[in-house]
């Protein structure tokens, strides 16, 4: 379980998070929605202690993260990363592999290899892709790259950072298919930062959306059409009027 | 604002100054620290060793070379002033061996690999890669700057030793061909007079420029701004602070050296 206490950021003067509340409990799929710039991706990198938050406490399993050991922390979760991230020194399939090559998960590099592939496979992506570099790549093929980094070490936490974006309407399927059954199958804890309210549906146990620095509502994905807030019918359905102003 | 306050300018810019030189030290000492405890990154180290030592040979040859050459002309001339001509062979290695090889060859470095890294360390920070790095359970300081750091300190004093040898062999073409030298003697006057000390002392400055080199690349690079223009910013600053370090600290080891 991971359980976010008041949380602040704020870059210079501009407040970006302003007293986060928000609990994922293990085992489930909770889904982040939000406009764009509010926060989202810094919520994230807050647990996994990659941004400094002002204050606040992150707690996993009962225990503040910022005193944690970190290889053991980091071990437990997996990250794609909204922009891929992917190292471009290194081929496709190295990357995918990354965990597996070295450190405590290190592993025959023949067995690495055929993992990656499988991964990759798992993501949609063909074999022949393995030994070419992230640069050859399509956005979206880049994308599943860092997804399929992500899970090769097969973690108990991972963070999807805009999974979907930049896929075609089939494949994006296929990668929500595939957190759903990461979750449902590994047993696996997901947060995922989604724009894609088809994607939401799909994958979510929980919602949360994060609006102004806070979260606006949280709850189950099935109460999500009759929360009766404001903020969350406009941004479901798109809206241009209502509280969230379009134009900042 | 800064032609009205000039006294407020200079304040800031020490301050400025201080702060980052505090800033860099703390950096070089983590890396440090880093560097004896594992695991550490051999296949990383000897990519860093082929491209900062290996493929910097050619500039480095180059430059000794013609550095060596116009020396040869230069002391010809200051010595005939005292009918001393036949120090050329000596001063020309003492030149090369001491101060000029270790230096240029620093500078020259400084420019090609300084530059490099820190554009490639800062394209991995601003590209979030940095990040993915410590996801992976994977130390950017470990994974990056030690393999780097080591590679230039363990292989700028080999480079320098060879150019050290075609610098002074610029000086012999030189020498025999236009100075009228017969070849036997200006070998003999290179080898016989030169003292081991000289080349060492000037292999300890290569190890230190090395340092600095990786060291200023990783620092921009890591502490690199969002965007391209932070990514060009870094380098620039890589080099520049690189090639200031290596002269300043080049003048300090030579007094450590040398003043009696
Ligand atoms: N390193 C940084 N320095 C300064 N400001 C930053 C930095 N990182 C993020 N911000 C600011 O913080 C805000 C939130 O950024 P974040 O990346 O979390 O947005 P997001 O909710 O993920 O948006 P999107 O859906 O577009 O990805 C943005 O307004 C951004 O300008
Ligand atoms: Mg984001």
């Amino acid at each position: 379980m991971i359980e976010l206490i008041d949380i602040h950021k704020a870059f210079g003067a501009k407040k970006v998070l302003t007293g986060v509340n928000l609990t994922i409990p293990s085992g489930e799929s909770m889904v982040i929605i939000g406009g764009s710039g509010t926060g989202k991706s810094i919520c994230l990198k807050c647990i996994l202690g990659l941004i400094k938050p002002d204050s606040g406490t992150i707690l996993l399993d009962g225990a503040d993260v910022a005193t944690a050991e970190r290889d053991a922390f980091l071990a437990r979760f997996g990250m794609l990363f909204q922009g891929g991230a992917l190292f471009d020194s290194l081929s496709v399939w190295q990357n995918v592999a990354f965990r597996l090559l070295r450190g405590s998960l290190k592993r025959p590099k023949a067995e690495a290899r055929e993992i990656a592939i499988e991964k990759l496979r798992r993501v949609g992506l063909s074999p022949d892709v393995a030994d070419l570099f992230p640069a050859e790549l399509s956005g979206g093929m880049q994308k599943r790259v860092g997804l399929a980094r992500a899970i090769a070490a097969e973690p108990e936490i991972i963070f999807f950072d805009e999974p979907t974006t930049g896929l075609d309407p089939i494949m994006a399927g296929v990668i929500n298919e595939l957190i759903r059954e990461i979750v449902t199958e590994m047993g696996a804890t997901a947060m995922t930062i989604t724009h894609d309210m088809t994607s939401v549906r799909a994958i979510a146990d929980r919602v949360a959306m994060l609006h102004d620095g806070v979260i606006q509502w949280s709850g189950p994905v099935a109460d999500m059409d009759a929360s009766g807030d404001p903020y969350l019918d406009q941004f479901i359905h798109g809206r241009e009027d209502g509280p969230i102003e379009a134009v900042r | 604002m800064i032609l009205l306050s000039p006294l407020g300018a200079v304040g800031r810019s020490v301050l400025g100054l201080l702060g980052a030189i505090g800033r860099v030290a703390l950096f070089s000492g983590q890396a440090v620290g880093h560097i004896f405890r594992p695991p550490f990154y051999f296949k990383e180290f000897l990519q860093a060793v082929l491209y900062i030592g290996y493929f910097s040979l050619p500039v480095v040859g180059l430059t000794a070379f013609f550095t060596g050459g116009a020396l040869a002309l230069q002391i010809y001339a200051g010595g005939a002033r005292f009918n001393a001509e036949s120090v050329v062979p000596l001063i020309v290695a003492i030149g090369m061996v001491r101060e000029l090889g270790p230096v240029l060859g620093g500078l020259m470095v400084a420019g090609r690999v300084a530059a490099s890294i820190a554009a490639e360390v800062g394209t991995m920070k601003v590209t979030e890669q940095l990040d993915a790095l410590v996801t992976l359970s994977t130390h950017p300081m470990k994974y990056l700057t030690v393999p780097r750091v080591v590679a230039a300190t363990l292989t700028m004093p080999i480079l320098v030793a060879i150019g050290d040898v075609i610098g002074v062999m610029g000086g012999f073409t030189v020498g025999v061909t236009r100075l009228d030298f017969n070849a036997a003697t200006y070998l003999n006057n290179t080898i016989d007079f030169l003292e081991s000390w000289d080349v060492v002392s000037g292999l300890l400055k290569a190890a230190v420029f090395g340092f600095i080199v990786a060291m200023m690349g990783c620092y921009h690079g890591m502490n690199s701004a969002r965007g391209a223009q932070g990514v060009g910013r870094a380098t620039t600053n890589a080099v520049v602070s690189a090639s200031v370090l290596i002269l300043a600290s080049n003048y300090i080891l030579t007094e450590l050296f040398f003043a009696a």
